[in-house]
């Protein structure tokens, strides 16, 4: 431990303690400084929840090559405690749909984030789970997972490069760390009447059955010319 | 190894039943291929397979075809004879026929043991509709098989004989033939950040009601800009 910071440990502004809940970052640094952990149960839950993220371990196109790249060495998904990739949804945290979501393979993924306990997260990895990407336009190709299942972070490119998916990564720690634990503005999972689970679509004849969840999809309205 | 035109000529002395055409394509591709009936072309195939002169024992890639009907304009052109003893004339008759649809399969042979190829085959069923039966040479190149599995999901064509014939990519319960040409994809296009060309038309139909213009398009709107 270094020496505390004579001007800062004199200045510690005793009138903004007396302030419920508005200690600055840089207040309750000095604070540590003098060892006095100050925290709140809330933040202590997203702290711990937000560096624990355990994803779950599968890719659908090439998209999961830049996921498996963001795990080696070099980019060290490690750094951010999302490292254990897990084999199975029951104890996984993150699905990270990497790549070209195809008709036939959406059922398989809505199943997928059905057996996953909550708290769960999602990230739309690259172009094809946003929207389809280069696919968009054809027949069996899903336009976008959003029309399924919930998505908290979208990363965009064709595939993006592992930073972005590290950077996507952070935000939604960033999410996790801001969630609270009570009130209206409570996390999904804490609300007991949120949806959890969402139905696995049927395969049709001619398209999926249905083809987009309507309760979480609702096409945004683009203002143009008719 | 020998041409095209020697290898017909070996079938259809080996095989007097057969028919056998030589189907040329113009283009400088010049990938001329040899046109099967159906009820000879598993005997045909053994034969390539087998043949010591040709054994063309590696069938490379299988694709499929759809040739929808589609009418042709023939031009004959005749000389008139001018009644008054001038110059005759060059009169242009044009006629028009239905060349009836089909659908195709095409395989491309190699041969790995004489370093040889490709012989190109084509097999042609009756219609686009009821008669879509083709014999299956799976049992010939065991490489046929995931191949012909995706022309019957993606064309279909039925080959009878084949091991495992189920669809490959699309799902069991799809009922269309997304690869034909007068297959109509399913309209998921209410969303379309920047719809352009013939996808623009189709995004049109989902655009909500309140951007629409109540009686169409007009030039009076078109000058208005985006509405709100």
């Amino acid at each position: 431990m270094s020496e505390p910071n004579p001007t800062s440990a004199a200045g510690l502004p005793s009138e903004a303690l007396a302030k419920e809940g508005n200690i600055s970052a840089a207040e309750r640094e000095d604070l540590r400084r003098h060892g006095i952990l100050l925290t709140s149960l809330e933040e202590l839950y997203g702290w711990g929840r937000s560096n624990s993220i355990w994803p779950l371990q599968f890719g659908l196109a090439c998209c999961a090559i830049e996921m498996i790249a963001a795990a080696t060495a070099r980019f060290d998904i490690a750094r951010f405690g999302a490292e254990i990739f897990r084999p199975s949804p029951r104890q996984a945290d993150l699905m990270i749909v990497s790549g070209t979501v195809t008709k036939k393979m959406a059922p398989q993924v809505v199943r997928l984030w059905n057996q996953m306990p909550e708290p769960k997260y999602c990230i739309a990895m690259g172009a094809c789970a946003i929207s389809g990407g280069p696919f968009k336009q054809g027949y069996n190709v899903l336009k976008g997972i959003d029309r399924f299942i919930p998505v908290d972070i979208y990363i965009p490119g064709c595939p993006p490069r592992p930073e972005a998916l590290l950077h996507g990564l952070t935000q939604l720690q960033e999410k996790i760390r801001s969630e609270k634990i009570s009130g209206p503005q409570a996390a999904r999972h804490l609300q007991p009447d949120a949806a959890s689970e969402f139905p696995v679509p049927d395969y049709g004849a001619h398209d999926l059955q249905p083809p987009s969840n309507p309760d979480i999809f609702t096409a945004p309205v683009l203002p143009r010319k008719a | 190894m020998e041409s095209l035109e020697q290898i017909r000529d070996r079938l259809l002395a080996r095989f007097p039943a057969a028919k056998v055409e030589l189907v040329v394509n113009p283009g400088t591709a010049a990938e001329h291929a040899l046109l099967l009936d159906a009820a000879h072309a598993r005997d045909i195939a053994l034969f390539l397979r087998d043949d010591p002169a040709l054994r063309l024992d590696y069938c490379s890639n299988v694709t499929g075809v759809d040739w929808p009907e589609r009418e042709i304009v023939d031009t004959v052109k005749k000389s008139v004879p001018d009644p008054a003893g001038g110059p005759a004339k060059v009169v242009e008759e044009k006629s028009k026929r239905i060349q009836p649809g089909c659908l195709e399969a095409v395989y491309h042979l190699y041969s790995m043991a004489l370093k040889h190829g490709p012989v190109i085959l084509r097999l042609r069923t009756g219609n686009r509709t009821d008669q879509v039966t083709l014999p299956s040479l799976t049992p010939v190149w065991r490489a046929a098989d995931f191949q012909e599995r995706e022309i019957f999901d993606l064309y279909g064509i039925v080959f009878s004989g084949h091991p495992d014939l189920r669809r490959i990519l699309m799902w069991d319960e799809f009922k269309d033939h997304p690869m034909r040409k007068d297959y109509v994809a399913p309209d998921d296009f209410e969303w379309e950040p920047t719809p352009h060309g013939e996808v623009h038309e189709r995004a049109k139909a989902h655009y909500p009601p309140a951007v629409q213009p109540p009686d169409g398009p007009s030039v009076a709107s078109a000058k208005e800009g985006p509405a709100p």
